[in-house]
């Protein structure tokens, strides 16, 4: 028998948990300095935020008083979860709103499931009849008591300025992006001059002018909700991001696509729609979510024109002399809602990545 | 043969920028000609067939095919790109779609089929490039032959009366040229009217009425395969001849 016949094994050093820890920690004596120095600042960290947000914290009671425990007091959350999650929207017709989060959570759960039938009528309801009912149910009419948008606060705010600009900027942001490439001189001129005009500005500026300068060119008497016109704003800019996105999609479709759409007779907005659209689109998924992400965050800044969003009602709550001092509390419950929505979308990105993939 | 005019080329001319890609190209194609194009690369082929169905602008000359002559009127492209049929170096499926889907996306929206019979006829066409069985896959999972076999069968889906090839086998290993040819042949035999950019002077042999030997954007030499292979006239014809063969 030669050796060459023998089964030859892989050294025993780079199997199991002691191969894995020597190959990916301490493969060096810098890399095993760093593993050590991870593991002490993991050690620091760790263990006081623990306590602090649950061994330690306080769930059970009404005031700040029953916060007699060293770590977070929740009772302060807790206590204004209305305010925080609806903010001044009178209480006897908060099920409006809990409806319209209904519709939207059982259409959402039906789209997710797999291998439904009519997904594409429960998206156009999704998309058409959905926005109908919001409007009625959140803002009246129908019989419906009127509810003013000043009163409009906390999540339910959040959502709905996220909500709005995610949804209609897409679009808005695809049509410029087909318009910036267009072979139109003027259309082509007149996409980029709003493209770069939105972008080159901060959201802040957007929304100040939005809700100080916008009035002043409107005729007297005339006067547009101020959640509207922040609403446009938002809208205005996240489409602005997107049609560049957007454009990088288009721009990485092969000259080839172009041409054998043209070749069996498809016009030009059917050749977009049917072959180059989805494709560039898929390809820019990541990018697609990455803006929605950001929009959802910057919302936070409509607390500048008197608007209370999540964020910003949390901030204001901590202003009340009853519960004063517990501002960290406030930012963490924050930091951790806002962590929710964008690792979910996030995670439907990557689901819809996955699902979509047909290779090249 | 009936002698029915279906393309007819009258002083074309194209330039890029500085670069005469087409010089006063005449060409006439009766209906059930096979025409196949060869010449050295950058000598204005591709170009040539490209013209016909508009992929590339002509600048000064007439394109009529099928008695409808191309201008920028949309409609006169519209309607040329119905009768004529393409097939690329790249196969250029969309990637997106199943084959079956490449194929009955536009019967269904520029023939305005109903889905059931642009898919029925699309599994038709397949079956005919021998790949039904490969129907619900993806361009990507199939082989270079197979897409380009999937490529054929999505023109024919539009039933052209023309059928352009601009380098069908050249992206493919040498293995899968001969399922290509061979679907190619049979469609030649059932009197297609076929204009075909190629090297493979096998099949220009064997299906060709003639030849066309292009250089420097003009057409040198256009003979019978007989005639073009025994005797060529033009000294540049004979060296790219015995250059490939």
């Amino acid at each position: 028998m030669s050796a060459a016949n023998k089964e030859i094994r892989p050294p025993v050093i780079e199997l199991g948990v002691m191969g894995w820890l020597r190959k990916n920690l301490f493969s060096n004596w810098y890399n095993s300095l760093l593993t050590i120095f991870g593991l002490y600042f993991l050690y620091i960290l760790i263990p006081p935020l623990v306590n602090w947000i649950f061994l330690d914290a306080n769930f059970v009671g009404s005031t700040r008083d029953d916060c007699t425990n060293e770590g977070a007091c929740w009772i302060f959350i807790q206590q204004n979860i209305k305010l925080i999650f609806y903010g001044l929207y009178p209480t006897e017709e908060l099920w409006r709103i809990n409806f319209v989060y209904l519709i939207l959570f059982i259409s959402g759960v039906y789209l997710l499931i797999p291998n439904l039938k009519h997904k594409g009528w429960v998206g156009a309801f999704l998309l058409i009849v959905f926005p109908i009912i919001c409007v009625v149910m959140l803002s009246g009419g129908l019989g419906l008591e009127a509810v003013e948008t000043r009163l409009w606060g906390g999540l339910f705010l959040t959502l709905v300025i996220a909500g709005v600009g995610i949804v209609l900027s897409l679009p808005i942001g695809v049509m410029l992006a087909l318009g910036r490439r267009s072979k139109l001189p003027v259309v082509s001129l007149l996409c980029t001059i709003f493209i770069e005009i939105w972008r080159g500005v901060p959201l802040i500026t957007v929304l100040f002018m939005a809700s100080n300068m916008f009035p002043l060119f409107m005729p007297e008497g005339v006067n547009f909700d101020k959640l509207i016109r922040a609403l446009i704003g938002v809208m205005f800019f996240s489409a602005a991001y997107l049609a560049e996105v957007v454009r990088g999609g288009l721009q990485a479709m092969p000259k080839g696509q172009y041409e054998a759409s043209q070749a069996v007779g498809l016009t030009y907005w059917r050749m977009m729609a049917l072959v180059i659209l989805p494709q560039s689109l898929k390809m820019v998924i990541p990018a697609i979510i990455g803006s929605f992400i950001a929009i959802f965050k910057d919302t936070t800044l409509v607390l500048v024109i008197g608007l209370f969003d999540f964020l910003g009602i949390i901030q204001f709550v901590g202003t009340n002399p009853d519960w004063l001092g517990f501002s960290h509390e406030g930012y963490v419950f924050a930091a951790a809602v806002f962590w929710v929505f964008c690792y979910a979308m996030s995670w439907y990105s990557q689901r819809l990545e996955k699902k979509l993939d047909t290779g090249r | 043969m009936s002698s029915e005019l279906m393309i007819e080329m009258k002083n074309v001319h194209k330039w890029f920028g500085e670069l005469h890609v087409l010089n006063d190209i005449n060409l006439e194609i009766n209906k059930g000609e096979k025409i196949v194009i060869c010449g050295p690369s950058g000598s204005g082929k591709s170009t040539l067939i490209r013209c016909i169905n508009r992929l590339e602008e002509h600048q000064r000359g007439n394109i009529i095919v099928e008695g409808t002559e191309l201008t920028n009127d949309s409609r006169s492209i519209e309607r040329i790109r119905g009768e004529v049929g393409m097939v690329f170096q790249q196969f250029n499926l969309f990637p997106h779609l199943s084959i079956l889907d490449n194929c009955s996306l536009a019967p269904i929206w520029v023939r305005k089929l109903p889905k059931a019979e642009a898919k029925e006829k699309a599994m038709e066409y397949l079956k005919r490039v021998q790949i039904d069985d490969q129907a619900h896959k993806y361009p990507a999972q199939l082989s270079g032959g197979q897409q380009q076999r999937a490529a054929i069968a999505r023109a024919l889906c539009m039933e052209p009366r023309i059928m352009l090839f601009d380098e069908p086998t050249s992206a493919l290993d040498p293995e899968m040229i001969k399922e290509v040819l061979d679907v190619m042949v049979g469609l030649a035999q059932g009197g297609m009217t076929m204009i075909v950019v190629t090297h493979e002077m096998g099949f220009a042999k064997e299906v060709a009425d003639s030849i066309i030997f292009m250089d420097e954007g003009q057409i040198v030499e256009a003979k019978n395969p007989k005639d073009f292979f025994d005797n060529p006239e033009s000294e540049r014809t004979k060296t790219f001849l015995s250059q490939i063969l």
